[in-house]
C-alpha cells in the first residue's frame, strides 16, 4: 500500500440478510484526495460511508484507515473482529455530516459543537468554545450559538452538523447528501461552506452527493457506483462529458435530463 | 378506638368527624406505599429496560423472561408469594416493606416499557451522531439519548404511580394498615361500614386527582425535544 492511501476497502463485502450491498468492493482514498459518489439510489453509496464511520460492520474484506484496519484489529499476524476500543481509536480520524443533519435538539448549537470535543477529546470547555466559535464564524453562524436546533433553517442546521464534525479536527470528512434533505433557496449556502473546506489541502473529503455542477467543480475524482459495485471512476470532466460505461451514461443522461 | 383516636356515634356526622383522623393516618401509610413502591418501580424498570437492551443475549433474554413473569402474574400472587414463601428463606420483611417491594416489582415490569418505548422514540440519528463523534456509549445514553427521552417517560410514569396508588389496598391481605384496611377495621367495630368506606373514596378521589394535576403540570411544562443542556 502506498504511503499517500488513506481510505483503502480491500474486497470488502457487505449483506442485510441475502442481500449484498457491497460486493467485493475495491476502492482506495488518497490523502487530501476529494472524492465524489455518484449513483442510483440503492447502489451502496451511503453504505460505504457508514462502514467507513464504523456504523455498519461489514461481512468480507478489510477496510484500511491510514493503513490500519478499521473493523479489525491485528493479533499476531491474524486479523480478529475489532473491540469496542479499538472503533474509538480509529473514529477519531473520521467525521461525518448526515442528509438528516442529526443535530441534538436538547442542546444549543454551541453545546452540539462543544459536547464531544470536551467528553472525548478532553478539552476544557473554554477552549472547546473557542474553537466552536471559530468554526461557527466558517460557516457564517456565529450569532446563532445559543439557539437551539429547531429554530434554525434546515441550511443553516446543516451548516452547524458541518461544524460540529470538524470540531473533532478529523482527517476524514464524510458527507452522505447533505443538501438532499434542504429546500432549494438554502442549498447553496450548505454548498459554499463544503466548498471552502475542499480548498484546504489536507482534509480528506468522500462526498455523496446528488448536485452534479457541484461534484464537478470541487472533486478530483468521481466514483459511479452501481449495484455495490463502482462502474467507473475518473476525473470529473471526463467523467462528466465523456462517460465510458454505458450505465453511467445512462445515470447521468437521467439525472441531468430528468424531462426527457 | 384505634391509634389513640375515639370515635363518636352520637351522629353521622359526629361520627365521620371522629375517624377522619384515623382515615388520614392509614391515607399516610397509603402515600408512603405508593411513593416508596414507585421508586422501586422507576429504578428497577430502567435497570430492566437497560439490561433488555443489552446486545448480550445471555443477558437481554432472561431479562425480558423475567419482565414479562412479573407482568403476568397477579399482584396479589406476587404479594403472597413475598410474604408467606420468602420468610422460609431467612428474609424476613415488615409488612409495609413487602407491599411496597411487591408494589415495585409488579409495576417495574410496566416502567420498564415505558423507559424502552421512550429511549426507542429517540431517532436513531441521535445514536449513530454520538458515534460519528466518538462519544462514549454512557455518555450516549445519559447525554443524548435520556433527556430526550424523559418528556415522553414522566407523563406515562406518573399514569403508573396512580395507578400503583389505587393498588396500595390490594396490601391489606398482609396486615398492612392502609386507608382501606383501617376503614375496614372501623366498619368492623362499629357495624358502621356506609360512612368510612365512602369517606375512603373520597379520600382517593382527592389524592387520584392531585396526582393527575401534578403530572399534567409536570408534562406542560417539559420542553418537547428534551431536557436542555446549555
Ligand atoms: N439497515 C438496513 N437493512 C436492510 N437493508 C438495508 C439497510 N440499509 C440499507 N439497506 C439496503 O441496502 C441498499 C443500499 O443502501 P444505501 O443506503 O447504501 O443506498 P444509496 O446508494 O445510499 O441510496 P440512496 O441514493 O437512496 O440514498 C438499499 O437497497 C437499501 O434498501
Ligand atoms: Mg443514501
Amino acid at each position: 500500500m502506498s504511503d499517500d492511501t488513506l481510505v483503502h476497502f480491500d474486497k470488502v463485502t457487505k449483506r442485510f440478510g441475502d442481500f449484498e450491498v457491497l460486493k467485493n468492493l475495491d476502492f482506495k482514498v488518497k490523502r487530501g484526495e476529494k472524492v465524489t459518489i455518484i449513483g442510483p439510489s440503492g447502489s451502496g453509496k451511503s453504505t460505504v460511508l457508514r462502514v467507513l464511520m464504523t456504523l455498519e460492520p461489514i461481512n468480507e474484506g478489510v477496510v484500511y484507515l491510514d493503513g490500519d484496519p478499521l473493523w479489525h484489529e491485528k493479533r499476531g499476524h491474524e486479523l480478529v473482529p475489532a473491540s469496542e476500543a479499538h472503533l474509538r481509536q480509529m473514529r477519531k480520524k473520521l467525521g461525518m455530516v448526515f442528509q438528516q443533519f442529526n443535530l441534538f435538539p436538547h442542546m444549543t448549537v454551541m453545546r452540539n459543537l462543544t459536547e464531544a470535543p470536551v467528553r472525548v477529546l478532553g478539552l476544557s470547555r473554554k477552549e472547546a468554545q473557542e474553537r466552536a466559535r471559530e468554526l461557527l464564524d466558517m460557516v457564517g453562524l456565529s450569532d446563532q450559538a445559543d439557539k437551539f436546533p429547531p429554530q434554525l433553517s434546515g441550511g443553516q442546521q446543516q451548516r452547524v452538523g458541518i461544524a460540529r464534525a470538524l470540531a473533532m479536527r478529523p482527517q476524514v470528512m464524510l458527507f452522505d447528501e447533505p443538501t438532499s434533505a434542504l429546500d432549494p433557496e438554502l442549498v447553496g449556502d450548505v454548498l459554499k461552506v463544503i466548498h471552502r473546506l475542499a480548498e484546504e489541502h489536507d482534509l480528506t473529503m468522500l462526498l455523496v452527493t446528488h448536485e452534479m455542477d457541484f461534484a464537478r467543480r470541487i472533486s478530483d475524482r468521481v466514483c459511479f457506483f452501481d449495484q455495490g459495485a463502482i462502474r467507473e471512476e475518473g476525473p470529473p470532466d471526463q467523467i462528466f462529458t465523456e462517460p465510458k460505461n454505458q450505465r453511467t451514461q445512462e445515470f447521468l443522461h437521467a439525472v441531468l435530463h430528468p424531462e426527457a | 378506638m384505634l391509634f389513640g383516636y375515639h370515635w363518636d356515634l352520637t351522629s353521622n356526622w359526629t361520627f365521620a368527624l371522629s375517624i377522619l383522623p384515623i382515615l388520614l393516618h392509614g391515607m399516610l401509610v397509603t402515600i408512603e406505599a405508593t411513593l416508596l413502591g414507585f421508586f422501586i418501580a422507576a429504578v428497577l424498570g430502567l435497570v430492566f429496560a437497560v439490561l433488555r437492551g443489552s446486545p448480550t443475549r445471555l443477558i437481554s433474554y432472561p431479562v425480558a423472561f423475567i419482565v414479562e413473569f412479573f407482568r403476568d402474574t397477579p399482584l396479589l400472587v406476587q404479594l403472597y408469594f413475598l410474604y408467606f414463601v420468602l420468610p422460609n428463606y431467612g428474609i424476613l420483611l415488615p409488612a409495609f416493606m413487602t407491599g411496597a417491594v411487591a408494589l415495585g416489582i409488579q409495576y417495574s415490569a410496566y416502567t420498564s416499557e415505558v423507559y424502552r418505548a421512550g429511549i426507542e422514540a429517540v431517532s436513531r440519528g441521535q445514536t449513530e451522531a454520538s458515534r460519528a463523534l466518538n462519544l462514549s456509549r454512557a455518555d450516549t445514553f445519559t447525554r443524548i439519548i435520556l433527556p430526550q427521552a424523559v418528556p415522553r417517560i414522566i407523563p406515562a410514569l406518573g399514569n403508573y404511580l396512580i395507578s400503583i396508588m389505587k393498588d396500595v389496598p390490594v396490601l391489606s391481605v398482609v396486615t398492612v394498615l392502609e386507608m382501606l384496611n383501617v376503614a375496614k377495621i372501623i366498619g368492623d367495630r362499629t357495624f358502621q361500614y356506609l360512612i368510612p368506606l365512602t369517606m375512603v373514596g373520597g379520600l382517593y378521589l382527592l389524592l387520584t386527582l392531585f396526582a393527575s394535576f401534578l403530572v399534567r403540570a409536570l408534562d406542560t411544562r417539559l420542553p418537547k425535544r428534551g431536557i436542555p443542556l446549555k
